[in-house]
């Protein structure tokens, strides 16, 4: 019994350490937003390997998840004579829900995944403690600009996904099955309101993307600096990120449209 | 440098696309292209019964809409719902005795308000109130009035 407590304890104790170097982590970071400023070209290169390199997968699944969307929301909406509210669907779907989650998912995979992998190499080789060596602090220089590459490119890269989603729903509810097509975008325009639904996605999708990035150099940086720590660490990154999304997920839908 | 620029050039275009995806989000996709912002006017209706009325909802008139629902509230003294119409400044010349219905679009449709024009020469002002109302047809109702007239048919055929 008291060997249960005293697990359970050990367990707390573990995740309240983490969570506080998480945090000292992130202000550390964004101490470093001033330097950054000096020397956006670092921002850039980030910018290129977290964002422009995951519009491949981002744009591929966007379109297939709203082509799937178009499909299978016809399906159940032409059974109540409504396929002309599949362009309310499709995008409602896309811009609440699916456009920022799938999206952090994919990204948590994608870009996340390969964050931990490059911290958690350059400790592990001893480059964070080199520049250390030479007065540069490894955070600010190599931490900051990946983690506001990756905060800047998620809500673009969910606002591909969701755009590409509808155009996808768009070809096959009216290309493929024949909505009409003035039903299919006034309907949607009528229901999808700028607010409500595109700038909470936004918000989302901004928080989502905070959220893995953080998680992501997190892990990177408390590593264990050898390759089973960093394999760990890199497992790790994408666990947490996607639990982290979806339990947000559903945080900030019940905000913003519970009431 | 030359990869530098490819670099630069790259994350440009990535920004734009996903830009360019936003502003295709909030134009064409949201209701921004269609509402119209928040000039208008807006006149006060006073209805028994609004249904499932809500903000937002459409106010028509001949079928075209004229503007949208700006506020509901309740009148404590009378019991009436206080239904606030904002109406896009362009359609100034509504007639003041124009009669207001609470309609359904389609059998299980969401409700709007269509207003019908009266022949007065005076048109209505900021901040007039639409006397002519009629309440929403709440679908039980209507069912309830119907088996009540039926009832009353079979006591009298007996």
């Amino acid at each position: 019994m008291l060997e249960f407590l005293a697990t359970l304890g050990r367990s707390a104790i573990g995740t309240l350490q983490r969570l506080g170097q998480g945090s000292l982590l992130l202000w550390h970071m964004l101490g470093g937003l001033g330097d950054l400023a000096r020397r956006p070209r670092l921002l850039l290169v980030q910018v290129f390997s977290v964002g422009v390199l995951s519009v491949l997968i981002v744009a591929v699944s966007g379109i297939f998840v709203g082509m799937v969307l178009g499909l299978q929301g016809y399906n159940t909406l032409s059974q109540f004579g409504a396929a002309q509210s599949l362009g309310v669907v499709v995008a409602a779907s896309l811009v609440r829900e699916l456009g920022p989650v799938v999206t952090a998912l994919l990204f948590a995979g994608r870009a996340g995944s390969a964050l931990t992998a490059e911290i958690g190499l350059m400790k592990a080789t001893e480059q964070l403690s080199g520049l250390e060596m030479m007065a540069v602090d490894p955070v600010k220089r190599i931490l900051t600009p990946r983690f506001l590459a990756g905060f800047v490119s998620m809500p673009l890269l969910a606002a591909l996904f969701s755009a590409l989603g509808v155009i996808g729903g768009y070809f096959v509810g009216v290309g493929l099955l024949g909505v009409d097509d003035g039903a299919f975008w006034s309907q949607m325009q009528a229901k999808i309101d700028l607010h409500d639904d595109i700038v909470n996605g936004v918000i989302k999708s901004l928080v989502f993307g905070f959220v893995c990035t953080w998680i992501a150099l997190f892990q990177g940086y408390a590593a264990l600096p050898t390759s089973e720590g960093v394999s760990r660490a890199t497992t790790r990154t994408v666990v947490h990120s996607s639990l982290a999304v979806l339990g947000l997920d559903f945080i900030l839908t019940a905000l913003m449209f519970g009431a | 440098m030359q990869s530098n620029r490819v670099v630069e050039i790259l994350v440009g275009a990535f920004v734009a696309a996903g830009l360019v995806a936003l502003f295709f989000l909030s134009m064409q996709v949201s209701n921004l292209a269609t509402s119209a912002g928040g000039e208008g006017y807006e006149v006060e209706a006073r209805f028994d019964n609004i249904g499932s009325l809500k903000v937002r909802s459409p106010v028509t008139m001949a079928g075209v809409r004229i503007g949208r629902v700006s506020a509901i509230g309740f009148d404590t003294s009378t019991y009436e719902a206080v239904v606030t119409l904002r109406i896009e400044s362009r359609y100034d010349t509504i007639p003041d005795d124009t009669f207001a219905k609470i309609f359904t679009a389609g059998l299980l449709g969401e409700q709007y308000v269509g207003l019908d024009p009266g022949g007065s020469d005076t048109y209505l002002k900021p901040g007039d109130r639409i006397s002519l109302t009629q309440s929403a047809l709440v679908l039980e109702e209507i069912i309830g009035q119907f088996l009540f007239s039926k009832a009353e048919e079979g006591v009298k055929g007996d």
